[in-house]
């Protein structure tokens, strides 16, 4: 956000930044907005996505496609500034598309792409882009920065359906009865679930236009074709993940790795396709819903539930407040695959 | 791929350091990587930064815990940190200090250069700024990044920000540096 009121101060960016006094305050200015048909922003983690989570399903109740970046952090006590994913984990049901991403380049690309699939007229759904807080908020890495003409080719100007207009008063966000409600909350569910092919199409035009992808838009695999094992994980362990699968590799063992991107919508079908011959899977969650497992984890089973050739799938809790995912956290969960039972922390 | 930890004190720029580092190594054509070690950063308290030099794209996320070379902006850090710890043996340790590597008592077989930026830094600076010179130093010793990329950095980083002098002396300490290490 700081860098973004540099753009404004010297007029690179024709925007209005409006500073608000809470997270719950942010975001419900960003609704705000939204509603009167422009473009939004904003950014937020740990206890800031926690302050914002009751706007969180206006905004998408209200079917306003605001984007936002989520530099994942923590959940305070004890109190923790440092990265997990349990901030938007926790914002799972709020009707938010939930793309996690692996590198600074992949940072940018999505948060360009997170508008056209929002703004999408079947979708109209707010997303936001997931990055592991420092690991990715705080790195120096080289990002190609596309030119403002091939971005505003790729996204051009944005025409909301309906905006909040003096002249042409409309009501938005009403009440639902109990004999509408329902049907609103199936209209949005099916959105989401319509999201999956328009987030494929947006990463396929993204790539006619950038010559960048990431696998099909929702998940992405590295050395899967004829592996055995795989790691499922979300956001930059799977940078590490490539590291490990190219040094089994090497050891002649047949390991791969799955990286899923859009954790909402889940990409069930995609998962379960691309899995077809692999025996087992560890699925490194850097969240844990107390008391069950980690979510990737339980998505994942699910998936697989209704499939007649299932893989072993074991559960990792890994890289919690901060804690470093090594290589040879990684290694452990490859090598505990056949042998785990259920949630295995990696501490 | 180099992987390089810097050790400093909060103040010292250590994070600066490897920003100006991957920025260099960035111009020189190469993929580079780097992060503080992350922290609630105090002035004074030690700290440390990791920078990652590759030809090839860099995928691993983890801190650096066998580098290949140590950067110690500060000698007092010798008594307070293991500043050499998982440094790979025969790796590069580069110290900022007026005495001689035989007099630092380090244990352990490593490539040790003593470079005195401090006081570089006091005639170029009037003041112990002894991030960017320390860069001099290590672009002489490593050659893992040029001095033509490392001025072009300097300019990248503090033109901008700091403006024209902050980056003519910033410039001129590096190439003093530079010079004065073997």
């Amino acid at each position: 956000m700081e860098r973004l009121a540099d753009y404004i101060n010297d007029g690179i960016l024709k925007s209005e930044m409006i500073h608000a006094e809470s997270e719950h305050s942010a975001i419900s200015a960003a609704l705000g907005a939204e509603a009167m048909g422009v473009r939004t922003f904003t950014a937020t983690a740990s206890q800031g996505l926690a302050l914002m989570h009751e706007i969180l399903f206006v905004v998408s109740g209200m079917r306003l496609p605001v984007v936002m970046a989520v530099a994942n952090r923590a959940l305070s006590a004890p109190i923790n500034i440092w990265n997990d994913h349990q901030d938007s984990i926790s914002e799972r049901d709020a009707g938010w598309i939930q793309l996690y991403v692996e590198s600074a380049q992949e940072a940018l690309d999505t948060i360009i792409q997170a508008y056209k699939i929002a703004e999408n007229r079947k979708i109209l759904l707010p997303v936001m882009v997931c990055l592991d807080g420092f690991t990715l908020s705080h790195v120096y890495e080289p990002v190609n920065i596309p030119k403002q003409k091939d971005v505003d080719k790729f996204l051009p100007r944005y025409n909301a359906l309906f905006k909040l207009d003096p002249k042409k008063p409309i009501t938005m966000g009403p009440i639902g009865f109990p004999d509408t409600y329902m049907e609103f909350r199936k209209e949005t569910h099916e959105a989401m679930l319509n999201s999956i092919e328009v987030i494929k199409n947006t990463n396929n035009d993204f790539k006619k236009s950038f010559s960048r992808s990431y696998g099909d838009g929702l998940i992405e695999t590295y050395k899967i074709n004829d592996a055995d094992y795989a790691v499922a994980a979300m956001g930059t362990v799977c940078g590490t993940t490539r590291v490990v699968v190219d040094e089994l590799r090497k050891q002649g063992k047949k390991v791969g790795l799955i990286k899923i991107k859009s954790f909402r919508p889940f990409p069930k079908q995609k998962i379960t396709n691309c899995c077809k011959n692999i025996k087992g899977i560890a699925v490194i969650d850097r969240n844990i819903s107390l008391g069950n497992e980690g979510a990737l984890y339980t998505e994942l089973r699910s998936a697989f539930y209704n499939q007649k050739k299932k893989p072993i799938i074991n559960g990792f809790i890994a890289g919690l407040g901060g804690r470093d995912i090594t290589l040879s956290h990684i290694k452990t969960a490859f090598n505990k695959i056949e042998n785990s039972s259920d949630t295995e922390w990696l501490l | 791929m180099i992987e390089i930890r810097i050790h400093g004190r909060g103040g010292q720029g250590a994070v600066t350091t490897g920003q100006i580092m991957a920025i260099a190594a960035f111009d020189d054509g190469k993929q580079s990587q780097t992060f503080p070690m992350f922290g609630v950063e105090r002035s004074g308290a030690p700290v440390q930064a990791f920078a990652r030099i590759s030809d090839e794209k860099i995928n691993i996320r983890s801190q650096i815990y066998n580098p290949d070379i140590v950067v110690v902006l500060d000698s007092s850090l010798l008594d307070a940190v293991d500043v050499t710890s998982g440094l790979k043996e025969k790796g590069t340790l580069i110290i900022n200090t007026n005495k001689k590597p035989a007099d630092l008592s380090i244990k352990g077989k490593f490539n040790i250069h003593a470079v005195d930026a401090t006081s570089i830094a006091l005639k170029i600076f009037g003041k112990p700024i002894v991030n960017t010179p320390m860069l001099g130093a290590f672009s002489k010793i490593t050659k893992a990044i040029s001095l033509k990329s490392l001025t072009k950095a300097i300019d990248e980083t503090f033109l901008e920000t700091k403006g024209k002098k902050i980056a003519e002396l910033n410039k001129e300490a590096i190439t003093a540096v530079y010079n004065q290490t073997k």
